[in-house]
C-alpha cells in the first residue's frame, strides 16, 4: 500500500537552524497519528512540511504519492492544515470566510451549510464578523473552512487549543469520521489524554528528529537538547 | 482561471469596503497631500496650473503604497496567506485578483483627487478621452508592478519601510507617462499624450506578464 507521508532522512532548515535533522516516517492511508514532544521539537515543522509549506532541505518525501521536491502544488490541493493562526479574515463575517474558501476549493454552497452545521455556526453567529468572535468561536470557523474542502490528509496543530468541551467533541467526531471515510489525520499536541481518546499511533518528536512510541499519555520529560534549540532559536 | 481572479478581487474588495481603511485613511491622506500642495504653492495659481498633473500623479503614487501594503497585510494577518498558498488556486489567478483590486480602489482614488485637483488647482479638463484612458493605464501599470513588489517584500518584517524604496523607482515612467498625458488633456503643455499613453499601456502590460508569471515563485518565498 502506498504511504500517505513518506519521509527518508527529511531535513528542514529554518535559517541556518535545522528545524527538521533527518526524518524518517511512514504513515499509511487512514491512520491517525498523534506527534508529540516538547516546544521547538519540529512538530510544527513537520506538520509543515507535509502540508508542502516548507520546503526539503536534504532527503526525500512523498505525501499522496506526490514528491515534496517537485510537486508540492499538488500537495497542497490535497492537504488541509490548522495551524495557530486562523487564516480566517477578520473583515469578513464567518459564512463569508468558509464560502470563500469553498470556491478557492471548488466545493458547492451545500458543502458549505453542510460545515456551518457541524461546527455550530449557524444563525447569527454566521452572520458575524470574525474580528467580533471569541478566540474558540474563530477556531470552529477556520475548522468548518477546512471541512468543506474535504481533505485526504488532515494536517491539525493544536485542534482543541481555546475550545470548549462540546467542540472537543466534534472535532473528536470530525477526526474518526475522516479516519473512517479513508482520509489520514495527522495531529501534534499537548494535551495527550485528551488526544488519546482517539486511538493513535503516537510518534514522539525530539530535536528535529521522530521516534515510535506506543503509549500517547506518556509524560513528556522535558528536554535538554529541545530547549537548547528553543534558545538558539530566540539568539 | 477568470473565477479565480473575481474571486480574489471580489474578497479583496469586499475586505475594503467593509473596513472602510480606504475611504477613512487613504483618501484623507491623499487630499491631505494634495492639499499641501496647494499651500506650499498658492500664491501662483500659474504655477499650480501647470504643476498640477504631477502634483496629482505625485499624490496617486504615495497612496497606492498604502493600498498596496494594505493589500498584502490582510492576507498576512492571520495566517490567510498559507490558507492562500494551499487553496490550490493557480498563482496567476491569486496576482490578476489582487491587481484587479488594488487597480480598482486607484481608479476611485483618481477619480476623487481628480475632483479635488479641479476644485483647488483651477484646471479645466479639455481631452477627457485622454484623461480616462491614461488614467486606467496608469492604474493598471501602479498596480500590476505594486501586487509583484508588495509579493517580494511580503514575506519581510520590514515590508513597510522597504516597499516604498523599492517600487518608486520602478514606477517612475508611470509618473512621467501619466504626467504628461494629463498635462495634454489639461492643456497646460504641449505633450503628446496619446503616444504617452502608449508608454504607460505597454508598463502595464509588461509587468501584468512579468507578474504573471513570476508571482508563484514569489508566493514561495513569501
Amino acid at each position: 500500500m502506498e504511504s500517505a507521508v513518506r519521509l527518508r532522512a527529511a531535513v528542514t532548515l529554518l535559517g541556518r537552524f535545522p528545524a527538521l535533522a533527518g526524518v524518517d516516517l511512514d504513515i499509511i492511508p487512514g491512520e491517525i497519528v498523534l506527534f508529540k514532544g516538547p516546544n521547538g521539537a519540529g512538530k510544527t515543522t513537520l506538520l509543515r512540511l507535509c502540508a508542502g509549506l516548507c520546503s526539503l532541505s536534504t532527503g526525500q518525501g512523498w505525501v499522496l504519492g506526490h514528491d515534496l521536491n517537485s510537486e508540492r502544488r499538488m500537495v497542497r490541493r490535497r492537504v488541509a492544515l490548522l495551524g495557530h493562526r486562523t487564516g480566517l479574515y477578520d473583515d469578513l463575517t464567518v459564512i463569508e470566510n468558509v464560502s470563500f474558501w469553498a470556491q478557492a476549493a471548488g466545493a458547492s454552497s451545500t458543502d458549505v451549510d453542510e460545515a456551518m452545521e457541524r461546527l455550530s455556526l449557524t444563525g447569527r453567529l454566521a452572520d458575524t464578523r470574525v474580528a467580533r468572535l471569541s478566540a474558540g468561536q474563530r477556531r470552529r470557523a477556520s475548522i468548518a473552512s477546512l471541512v468543506v474542502r474535504r481533505p485526504e490528509l488532515w494536517l491539525l496543530d493544536e485542534p482543541h487549543a481555546g475550545l470548549d468541551q462540546q467542540t472537543r467533541d466534534t472535532v473528536d467526531t470530525l477526526v474518526r469520521g475522516a479516519a473512517a471515510a479513508g482520509a489520514t489525520v495527522v495531529l501534534a499536541s499537548h494535551e495527550l489524554e485528551r488526544i488519546a481518546v482517539l486511538e493513535p499511533r503516537v510518534v514522539s518528536v525530539v530535536g528535529g528528529v521522530v521516534r515510535a512510541d506506543d503509549d500517547p499519555t506518556d509524560s513528556e520529560s522535558p528536554d535538554p537538547s529541545s530547549e537548547a534549540e528553543d534558545d538558539r532559536r530566540v539568539s | 482561471m477568470f473565477r479565480d481572479v473575481w474571486l480574489i478581487a471580489g474578497k479583496d474588495l469586499r475586505i475594503e469596503m467593509r473596513s472602510r481603511v480606504g475611504l477613512n485613511q487613504i483618501v484623507p491622506f491623499a487630499v491631505t497631500v494634495l492639499v499641501l500642495f496647494a499651500f506650499a504653492l498658492d500664491t501662483d495659481q500659474e504655477a499650480l496650473r501647470t504643476y498640477a498633473p504631477g502634483l496629482f500623479w505625485v499624490t496617486v503614487l504615495l497612496a497606492a503604497l498604502l493600498a498596496i501594503g494594505r493589500s498584502f497585510a490582510v492576507d498576512l494577518a492571520d495566517g490567510a496567506a498559507d490558507r492562500l498558498l494551499l487553496s490550490g488556486i493557480d498563482p496567476i489567478a491569486v496576482f490578476g485578483g489582487k491587481a484587479a483590486a488594488i487597480a480598482v480602489q486607484l481608479v476611485v482614488l483618481e477619480v476623487l483627487l481628480g475632483a479635488g485637483v479641479v476644485l483647488l488647482f483651477d484646471v479645466t479638463v479639455h481631452r477627457y478621452g485622454l484623461l480616462v484612458c491614461a488614467g486606467l493605464a496608469a492604474a493598471a501599470g501602479v498596480a500590476t508592478a505594486g501586487t509583484l513588489y508588495g509579493a517580494l517584500v511580503a514575506g519581510l518584517g520590514v515590508r513597510e519601510t522597504l516597499l516604498p524604496v523599492l517600487l518608486l523607482p520602478v514606477v517612475a515612467p508611470v509618473l512621467i507617462g501619466a504626467t504628461r498625458a494629463f498635462q495634454d488633456a489639461f492643456g497646460v503643455a504641449g505633450a503628446e499624450g496619446w503616444a504617452w499613453l502608449g508608454l504607460l499601456a505597454g508598463f502595464a502590460a509588461i509587468y501584468g506578464v512579468f507578474g504573471a508569471l513570476s508571482y508563484g515563485a514569489l508566493l514561495e518565498e513569501a
